[in-house]
């Protein structure tokens, strides 16, 4: 039951992440990949990462995505030019190239990796006690650290939009 | 654990279902236009004949509000499950907690203080 | 998991999804009466069956006439605009506001037959994680309902909408930490259940009293993301026509409408939950009404649970009436008085809240 059930959201998000890539439209295309990242949240809710998820939707999904859709449309983006003449030929087989061995990479070491039962999850494994127990005893200097990460962020994000001179909608 | 999921995958098909069939419900019942002009196809300005391209370059403080707002919510994230195991980490988690807060307070003063904040 | 488990869980959902749909209708007819009422006009009252009331409550016209009506006008999606995204966008505004409610308690527990129901759709352990997910959801409809239509003026609507709404989730998120702390957890029900003593053995013991700060920045920050008026320049009624959906019509503008008042529901149900204890009726328990004297007055298992769901409905409809109150008294806020408040005042206020309710807690072990 817990594996069709994984299977069936792994395939799902496949398919998702297909649509990322091949859709011309990059509106689409970043939906697709929220719908990739609500069905990430679901495999992660499958493997008892209950936190986890949430976070994935409200931080990834709802932030992250939000923003790249506003670049997007502020920056008018259009829809993808396929390449013209031979050089279309060349990055194609190239790609191919790329694709399948990266495939046959994994599907060797997938096949020599021995990976033992994974146990039972201790209870309120992965709820946000748990996470946060661990997170604010064992890993303080990594969440200290995180807020410097941060605010670098912000400090980068004001220093590249700066004032400018052209008339804009606002 | 698994357990609570399934009430939210009901509430999920089920709304879909309703918000589906409510959206298109219109598009199933709704008049059909008899005459297909232009002018009703053209996007609702009281009148004046389109005023451009509709899309036009917009301001770059949308773009900054959207990435002070990542910023923020990360924070937030992690002030969660702090509020949860809050009494039992007792002084030492507020001192930490602090110290995170006081980071991203400082950024948030930067931003004020540069006028990111200004005019949106 | 048995069919039996499913087959309650969905008809929780599917009285959950009434629920908000019916309160959305009815405040629906609120808001039309009651401007009018604030206004001293009469309002909505030409459709009347027979014309049997004489006054007339405009309930037909809310009700049955307008439903009606923008079921079976034309669906015009304007040129240019894409197709898929112009469905998808009401879809996406009115979704992810529905499920929210999925993680909302609207009672303690019904014993029937030896099953005990937690009146509760999901039990979610990570309840406020849950409805936070789902509130960031809600920022999609716009942006694309702009994006779809093709036409400038409905983009800068969506893009200052969403704008908007992502300043004042933030704010509501930062204010809903203090009262996670009071209460120390994420799971709703439990944090009703937690409000269920009284001090003095008369005052209920709700978040209000623990909170009054996280309240107050709650309940602004939820009609700012509503976009409700004082905070409605996305849509902009006398400037932008209809904002962001203002190239929708028939059920797809109804259910950008829907959105609004779903939306309502969710922070007036969300309010009440963390601050106003959600289904708990003063003085009443399990058993009984426990009078201050000691008394008891006992009550059969089904009376009580009809009291808890009926505590539950009315405070959130008084919350959502009173942010028709507000809509209808103040004027609109600018766009920059807007961003300044989510920004300069609700943040630092949320923060300095969390601050001190850390402090007190660690004083008072």
């Amino acid at each position: 039951m817990g594996a069709a059930l994984f299977l069936l959201v792994a395939a799902l998000t496949v398919v998702a992440a297909l649509g990322v890539i091949l859709h011309p439209n990059p509106v689409k295309s970043a939906l697709f990949l929220v719908v990739t990242l609500f069905l990430l949240a679901a495999v992660f809710v499958l493997l008892e990462a209950h936190m986890i998820a949430a976070l994935q939707i409200i931080v990834y999904a709802g932030a992250i995505m939000v923003l790249f859709l506003f670049v997007i449309m502020l920056l008018n983006l259009r829809n993808d030019d396929p390449e013209r003449g031979r050089r279309r030929y060349v990055l194609r087989g190239l790609a191919w190239i790329g694709g399948v061995a990266l495939a046959i990479e994994l599907a060797l070491l997938v096949r020599g990796a021995s990976v033992g039962s994974a146990g039972s999850a201790p209870a309120g494994y992965g709820g946000a006690a748990a996470v946060a127990r661990s997170l604010y005893t064992d890993f303080l200097l990594p969440f200290e650290l995180t807020s410097i990460l941060l605010l670098a962020a912000v400090v980068g994000a004001v220093v590249l939009a700066q004032k400018q001179r052209r008339p804009t909608l606002s | 654990m698994l357990d609570q999921y399934i009430g939210v995958v009901i509430t999920f098909a089920l709304g879909a279902v309703i918000v589906l069939g409510m959206v298109s419900g219109s598009m199933i019942f709704g008049a059909r236009s008899t005459s297909r002009r232009a002018v009703k196809d053209e996007v609702f300005e009281c009148g004046n004949p389109s005023s451009g391209p509709a899309r036009g370059r917009f301001s770059v403080h949308f773009y900054l509000v959207a990435i002070l707002f990542i910023v923020f919510d990360v924070e937030v994230v992690f002030m969660y499950p702090w509020a949860i195991v809050f009494r039992q980490l007792g002084v030492p988690g507020l001192i930490e907690m602090l110290t995170f807060v006081a980071i991203l307070g400082f950024g948030l003063a930067y931003v004020w203080r540069r006028g990111a904040l200004a005019w949106d | 998991m048995g069919l039996i488990e499913v087959g309650i869980a969905g008809a929780k959902a599917f009285a959950v999804l009434m629920l908000v749909l019916h309160m959305s209708a009815v405040l629906l007819w609120v808001e039309r009466k009651g401007s009018a009422l604030i206004q001293d006009r009469i309002g909505a009252n030409r459709a009347n069956i027979f014309g049997v009331m004489p006054v007339n409550l405009g309930l037909i016209n809310t009700l049955v006439a307008d439903p009606l009506k923008l079921l079976t006008k034309e669906d015009v999606v304007p040129a240019g605009a894409d197709k898929l995204l112009h469905f998808l966008a009401p879809f996406l505004a009115v979704f992810p506001v529905m499920v929210t409610f999925a993680a909302i308690p609207f009672g303690d527990q019904l014993v029937i037959g030896g099953h005990t129901i937690n009146l509760q759709v999901a039990g979610l352990d990570i309840g406020i994680l849950y409805v936070l997910a789902m509130s960031s959801l809600a920022v999609y409809g716009v942006v694309l309902g702009g994006w779809a239509s093709n036409s400038r003026w409905a983009l800068l609507g969506a893009i200052r909408g969403s704008a908007q709404m992502i300043s004042y989730e933030i704010a509501m998120g930062l204010a809903l930490i203090g009262a996670v702390m009071t209460f120390g957890t994420l799971d709703m029900q439990a944090i009703a259940r937690a409000q269920g003593h009284h001090f003095f053995g008369l005052i209920p013991a709700w978040g209000v009293f623990y909170q009054p700060l996280a309240f107050l920045v709650f309940l602004i920050a939820g009609i700012a993301e509503t976009k409700r008026v004082p905070f409605d320049l996305p849509e902009g009624e006398s400037e932008l026509i209809s904002g962001y959906f203002t190239e929708y019509s028939g059920m797809k503008q109804a259910a950008f409408m829907l959105s609004d008042f779903a939306e309502s529901v969710v922070v007036a149900g969300l309010a009440t939950t963390l601050f106003f204890g959600a289904w708990q009726v003063p003085l009443l328990f399990r058993d009984g009404f426990h009078l201050p004297g000691g008394a008891i007055v006992a009550l059969p298992h089904l009376a009580v649970v009809g009291l808890q769901i009926a505590s539950f409905t009315v405070k959130v409809f008084a919350l959502c009436v009173f942010q028709i109150l507000v809509r209808w008294t103040l004027p609109r806020y600018r766009y920059d008085q807007v961003m300044d408040l989510g920004w300069k005042y609700l943040l630092p206020l949320a923060l300095a809240n969390m601050l001190v309710t850390g402090i007190v807690i660690v004083l008072l072990g």
